[in-house]
Formats: C-alpha cells, structure tokens, sequence
C-alpha cells in the first residue's frame, strides 16, 4: 500500500486485489485434481453426453470445487495466518477482505451448481451442491478444529467429483463410480498425515487438532501404515467389478506396492532427517499414484473407444 | 463516491491510488471477461440441448 492511500484512511479500505488474487481463492492446484478426477468419471460413465456439455460440466465442477476452496479460505483466515505454509493466501495477507472471499465463494457456488443442472442434470447438480457443502460447512467449520479424524471424513469432499462427473452423463450414483470414491477416500488419510507429520509444528501452533498433534506421531505412522494397507487393495477394486482392464490392474498393482513399501519406511524411520525424507516421499509418491491410477483408466477407456467406437 | 477535483484545488473525497485505480481496472476487465463468458456458456447450452428446435416455439 502506498503513502497516499495510508494518509485517506477510507481510501486505504479499498481494495487492492488483482484477478490473480481471485483465481488464488480457487485453490488451482486442487482445482486441477479435480478436473483430472471428474473427467476420468465422466468418461467411464456408461452413456452419452454432447462433447460440448461434457466440458461444459467438467467446468462448472471445477468451479464448484473453486467455490469451496474459497469458503474454506474465507472462514480459515484466522489459521492460515498462524501457518507458514498457508500465510501468504489472499485472504490472511490482506489482499482480498473477508467479505470479498465469502461473497466470492457463495457467488459461484450457486453459478456453478446452476450451470451444472442446465449443462447435465439436476441430480449431478445436487450432488455437486452436497459436495460443496460437505467441504465448506461440514469440513472447514465443523470437522477442522474439532476432531483428529477431520480428513478421514472431509476427503469425503475431494473423492466426490468423479462420482459428479459420471452423474452428469448418468443422473445416477451406481457402485462403479462409488469405487472411484472409495479410492480417494481411503488415499486422502496416508497423503495429508505424511505431510501433517512434518507440519505438525504449524498445525499445533494454529491449534489445528491433526492426528500427530492429538495422538502423536507413532499413533500416526501407524494410522498411515494402516490405511494403506486398505488403499492398495482399493486401488484394484475397478479390475475387480470389471470397470477396468489389465493395464490399470498392472499400475494399480505396482502402484500399491509402493505406496505401501513407503508407508512402511514412514512407519520405520522415526528419527531425524530420514524420518522427514520418508514423510515427503511418501507425500510425493502418492500424488503421483492416485495420478496413475486415473490416468491408467482415462487411458483404456479412451483406447477402448478408439478401437471399438 | 469518489470526487472529481477542478484544476488546481485539492480534491475531496476519497481519492485513490494510482495501484488502487490500476487493480481496479483490472477488476473490472475480469469480471467483464466472466460475464461474457457466463453468456457464452447459456448460448451454448441452450444451442446444444435445443438444437434446431431452438426456433419451434409459438410466436
């Protein structure tokens, strides 16, 4: 802020937010998840939708997720400003006001829900608004500060837009898109733990209670152990009910054993800077798996539309 | 509301910063972008599920 600007105290309320500063609110990195996952959804589905409305959809879902992220950021200003990790967001470093995120999030979200309804249908609409909901209100306000299992229940938000996306073709939840949850589900717990562990200083200073925080980090070493254990069978669930074909069965398979081999080293090395390297492998390692795993589905289904039509 | 100053003579009001007027700005042209595209978006929704009965209607 200028000179000028602190000298008009009611000129020094305006804002100085850039577009970038909005498009931050969004979580962009998130946000690509989510278009990565919703799409695999929409093009497993059974069925047909219009090219055009396929995008259109991936879009407003995208924006939906955006929404949220915006919400989050909006009523977690007080935390993020505490955390080195999350201080520079728009909202905690003073860029964007409270009220801008709020009205920002609340904006879209109901843009997006209604672009989604007219683009699809009004179940992927609903199930989109439930998604939203669930991440804003049930995660960020109700979950966050109050238990240590605030991500085994609030990954609930990031695993549903796949099922969004095959909704928007199917107007329906069937059991295959429900695995597509199921594995995002089960992956979210051993991802953000192995970074909470390094974290947990930041976390504790905001008085965020995370599992190393609240039980310790041997309890989370195991937790993080033991959730993967139940992801790399997960992983293969899509082979089984016969939503995937042998190549996704290959990458699941070796995808799961490494996940575990690191869960296993995370659960091993305790001490020092082995610990610290065995947490960020892990961390790293699993993006790139759940990133497999959806890639290895996009790609056969594509393949298999390509040589059969 | 922001005052418009006369030659010369102090302006009143609030007046904003030229960082301020350039944000600003570059608000505005965003928001008219999302606009636009938001319109584009109805059009093609309604040019895609209507199809060529987009012109069956009474008149």
């Amino acid at each position: 802020m200028t000179d000028a600007g602190l000298t008009r105290p009611s000129a020094a309320l305006l804002s100085e937010a850039g577009p970038e500063d909005f498009f931050a609110l969004l979580k962009p990195r998130v946000m690509s998840l989510v278009i990565f996952t919703a799409l695999v959804g929409l093009v497993l589905a059974p069925g047909h939708i219009h090219p055009v409305l396929g995008a259109i959809s991936i879009f407003a879902i995208a924006v939906g997720a955006g929404a949220a992220g915006a919400l989050n950021m909006w009523y977690d200003a007080d935390i993020d400003r505490v955390m080195g990790r999350t201080a520079n967001r728009p909202v905690p470093a003073g860029r964007v006001s409270e009220s801008e995120a709020l009205s920002f999030g609340l904006i879209l979200s109901v843009l997006s829900v209604g672009v989604l309804g007219l683009a699809s249908n009004w179940f992927a609409a609903g199930l989109l608004a439930f998604t939203i909901f669930f991440y804003a209100v049930v995660y960020t306000m109700w979950l966050k500060r109050w238990t240590a299992q605030n991500i085994v229940i609030g990954g609930a938000a990031g695993a549903f837009p796949p099922m969004v996306g095959w909704a928007a073709v199917t107007a329906s939840a069937t059991i295959e898109s429900f695995l597509l949850f199921l594995i995002i589900f089960i992956w979210t717990p051993p991802h953000f733990w192995a970074l909470a562990l390094v974290k947990s200083e930041d976390y504790a200073r905001a008085g965020v209670p995370m599992l190393p925080v609240v039980a310790g980090e041997a309890n989370t070493r195991l937790q993080i152990l033991l959730y993967t254990a139940l992801l790399a069978p997960t992983g293969l669930a899509p082979y089984a009910v016969g939503l995937a074909g042998p190549a996704y069965a290959l990458v699941a398979t070796l995808g799961g054993a490494g996940m575990l081999w690191l869960a296993v080293g995370v659960y091993r090395r305790r001490e020092g800077k082995e610990a610290t390297k065995a947490c960020w492998r892990l961390f790293g390692f699993s993006i790139l798996y759940l990133f497999a795993l959806f890639a290895a589905l996009l790609v056969e289904r594509l393949f298999a539309m390509a040589r059969f039509g | 509301m922001m005052a418009m100053a006369e030659p010369g003579k102090q302006p009143e009001g609030i007046v904003l910063t030229e960082e301020q007027k350039r944000k600003q700005r570059r608000r505005s042209v965003a928001l008219a972008l999302c606009i636009g595209g938001l319109v584009v978006l109805f059009y093609l929704i309604t040019v895609v599920k209507l199809g060529p009965g987009i012109l069956v209607r009474k008149l």
